[in-house]
């Protein structure tokens, strides 16, 4: 104990003039922040992690949190963050472990770049009157088609690739069943499945009862062939490999013993309380013609009737490796900047390995292009998509689509504590315990999460629109609409966008 | 029983497994291919009660996903037969390369003589279904590596050292590698513990040498005596002491 207690980390404070006694946060919060005493709610602080559960609950608007209430002496370098980790290191010998994405104070890319609007010349287009096309397909596009005139009728020739059709370019990345609960999945699955797009179901298999939206389920195939069987591929509108994820490139994944329930280890296929542990590697992939090897044998397995996607971290080779990836068969590259989310990760590498996605998706774009390939695969941006103009900002860089994760989970409460991997989600998303999963419901979730993408669309069409783009088509990879403000020059040479005024 | 020849001389894997569900389709319960020469992903996510009997030398990934056939094959394999296989069986009256059995989930593989490094990496075993690999030869290196479920029965036929390289069982967390005669113990990987096999549980592998004797015309008896070490993990939660919460 010689290094005493620190801080504490979130204050609660109560109003007792305005608390009426409902103890409606004692029931809300599971760390067990709060209880009821003598006619007064009693608070213990220390145990706060700020999922704010308390203050939606509370009709009284009583309850105030502070962060970091206790300054240390303030230092640049050695941030009480800096500092509460060597403590806890000290203390402990191991690993750090954090929720969520990149909690570093990197700049922004996206907030550094602006976009084009029509004046004048080449007016604007007004969604309200004209149509915009925002459908997108994923997967391979040939290179030319070719026709043969059968009794005076014109009839294609080449044979197509299967594709997905996205009536608009944003999917919901991959969460698999176990880092969410089943009502958090089901939620996304129903969303998706209303507004025409695509949900992936991470490494954790496909839960019976989203059988009923599998036409709209890209099934994850990733080192721990967890849940994979000929069923659940055959199930899947398309099949992704995972090599890597951007809250921890380079790492596979854990998912302790105690959120191995019943129901998760059926999806999952392994025992009930084993450690569910996803390798770094793929065992049967060393190189990118082993990658081809395991693309192939999904092709073969499904009778090439669905698109295979290959996830890989943005990491500094990113666009050589989506080089690599578009020759080995892949319909799609997944590339997952380092500011995706995760359930858990070694802070370390959720903080410091990776790069951006921004820099990430105009190299690979431009390495596509150059290699006259780019039509071989689509290019799908992840990690750290917040608005709808990241979405437009980042398909002008080369994306084709997004995936989102938080911004989906946001939708349906969650308040970014960045503490999923305690597994007492209050909000009934990162938890598989039965009485907090009860406490989302899937009808008002979805309806949520189908909100946010409907709202993002349209926000999409206003801003094509008013950059007299009506067809997503004509802005993808359109880095003409993209302008650089206070971006240096190395970063806008790797964007390949202008500064502003130029 | 119907039965059902293919020539897969100059043939694509694709079309040669189109044949095979056609075949399969029609209701074949005997499939027997003739040169067959690196030809892979054979019988890839097939389902069906048949037996497929493959003469020459498979490519990778024979059986991938298959749930229910048998593969015999007279030759070796390439790497990764019974990669991620869901049930069913494979036969090999040869050696295999790297990764076999790698993440498979039911059903069983037998190998005649040696396999490649990483054999039955990431085996895995949910309620009924239990893969076992059983090896008559000898392994390389991190045979059982990751292994979270199922049996490996390894036996040296030929030199008595099957395990002849290190990080044998290296990562396991369930399920176990039974290895006849002796363990250079600096081949036991990290999170592997060995010790003898309890005559309770030879009466599991009893069984599997005679059906393995059987299926190449061996006399099994005479391993029926020998001494069998058996490898299961040091602990079902290797990585559970690594890791401290941020806060």
């Amino acid at each position: 104990m010689s290094i005493g207690s620190v801080p504490l980390r979130y204050k609660i404070t109560v109003d007792h003039d305005q608390c009426m006694l409902c103890g409606r946060c004692v029931e809300s919060c599971p760390y067990g922040v709060f209880r009821i005493d003598r006619e007064k709610i009693h608070v213990n602080s220390r145990v706060c992690v700020a999922c704010h559960r308390c203050i939606a609950m509370c009709p009284r608007d009583a309850i105030d949190l502070t962060e970091r209430p206790v300054d240390y002496r303030s230092h640049p370098l050695w941030t009480p963050q800096v500092r509460e980790s060597i403590y806890n290191q000290a203390r402990s010998g191991k690993i750090l472990l954090s929720g969520m994405g990149n909690a570093m104070d990197y700049p922004v890319i996206f907030d550094r770049l602006v976009l084009d609007a029509c004046q004048v010349t080449n007016p604007s287009i007004d969604p309200l009157r004209e149509p915009m096309e925002l459908r997108t397909y994923i997967g391979k596009k040939p290179s030319k088609l070719e026709f043969q005139k059968v009794n005076g009728d014109m009839v294609l020739k080449t044979s197509l690739s299967p594709n997905l059709m996205l009536e608009t370019p944003i999917m919901i990345g991959h969460m698999s069943y176990g880092a969410i609960s089943l009502n958090a999945q089901q939620s996304l699955a129903r969303a998706v499945k209303e507004i025409g797009t695509y949900m992936g179901t991470g490494e954790g298999g496909l839960h019976e009862s989203i059988y009923p939206y599998q036409d709209h389920m890209i099934v994850q195939v990733a080192s721990g062939r967890f849940g994979v069987d000929i069923n659940y591929l055959e199930r899947g509108a398309a099949i992704e490999i995972k090599i890597g994820q951007g809250a921890k490139p380079g790492l596979g994944g854990h998912l302790p013993g105690e959120k191995i329930c019943a129901d998760v280890s059926s999806t999952r296929m392994i025992p009930e309380g084993s450690d569910a542990i996803s390798p770094a590697p793929h065992h049967d992939i060393y190189s990118i013609e082993d990658l081809k090897q395991l693309v192939l044998s999904l092709k073969e397995a499904i009778e090439w009737k669905k698109p295979v996607f290959v996830k890989i971290a943005a990491v500094h080779n990113s666009a050589a490796i989506a080089a690599g990836i578009a020759r080995s068969g892949a319909d799609a590259v997944v590339i997952d900047g380092f500011r995706g989310g995760t359930g858990a990760a070694p802070r370390v590498f959720r903080d410091h390995v990776g790069i951006p996605i921004e820099a990430a998706i105009a190299s690979v774009d431009a390495k596509l292009r150059s290699q006259g390939i780019r039509n071989e695969v689509s290019i799908i941006a992840s990690g750290g998509i917040r608005e709808s103009p990241d979405v437009a900002k980042i398909i002008a860089l080369g994306a084709d689509a997004v995936y989102i994760g938080t911004a989906a989970l946001v939708a349906m409460g969650c308040r970014v504590c960045g503490t999923c991997y305690r597994g007492l989600c209050p909000w009934g998303i990162a938890t598989q315990r039965p009485d907090l999963v009860a406490r989302l419901d899937p009808d008002i979730a979805s309806a949520n999460v189908m909100n946010l993408i409907h709202a993002w669309t349209l926000e999409l069409s206003e801003l094509m629109g008013a950059a007299g783009i009506n067809s997503i088509e004509s802005l993808r990879g359109n880095r003409d609409r993209l302008r650089g403000y206070l971006l240096d020059e190395g970063i806008m040479r790797i964007l390949d966008v202008k500064m502003v005024g130029a | 029983m119907v039965k059902v020849s293919i020539d897969a001389r100059q043939m694509h894997y694709t079309p040669l497994n189109q044949v095979i569900r056609q075949a399969v389709a029609a209701g074949a319960t005997e499939i027997e291919i003739d040169h067959v020469m690196g030809q892979r992903f054979i019988a890839d996510g097939l389902r069906g009660d048949v037996t497929i009997t493959i003469h020459g030398v498979p490519g990778g990934d024979l059986g991938m996903f298959m749930s229910g056939p048998t593969c015999i094959v007279h030759g070796n394999c390439e790497h990764a037969p019974g990669n991620t296989m869901d049930a069913g069986k494979i036969i090999i009256h040869g050696s295999a390369g790297d990764a076999v059995a790698h993440s498979m989930r039911g059903g069983k593989i037998f190998v005649r003589d040696d396999i490649g490094y990483r054999g039955g990496i990431h085996m895995k075993q949910y309620l009924e279904k239990r893969p076992i690999l059983v090896i008559g030869g000898s392994a390389r290196a991190f045979l059982g590596e990751y292994m979270a479920g199922g049996l490996i029965l390894i036996l040296g036929r030929k030199t008595g050292r099957p395990a002849i390289d290190r990080g044998l069982g290296s990562g396991i967390h369930g399920g176990k590698i039974v290895i006849r005669g002796g363990l250079d113990e600096i081949n036991l990987g990290v999170g592997a513990t060995v010790s003898e096999l309890p005559d309770s549980e030879m009466t599991e592998i009893i069984p599997l040498i005679r059906e393995f004797s059987g299926y190449f015309g061996l006399e099994g008896e005479e391993f029926l005596n020998d001494r069998y070490l058996r490898i299961t993990p040091a602990s079902a939660r290797p990585f559970a002491s690594k890791y401290s919460w941020e806060v």
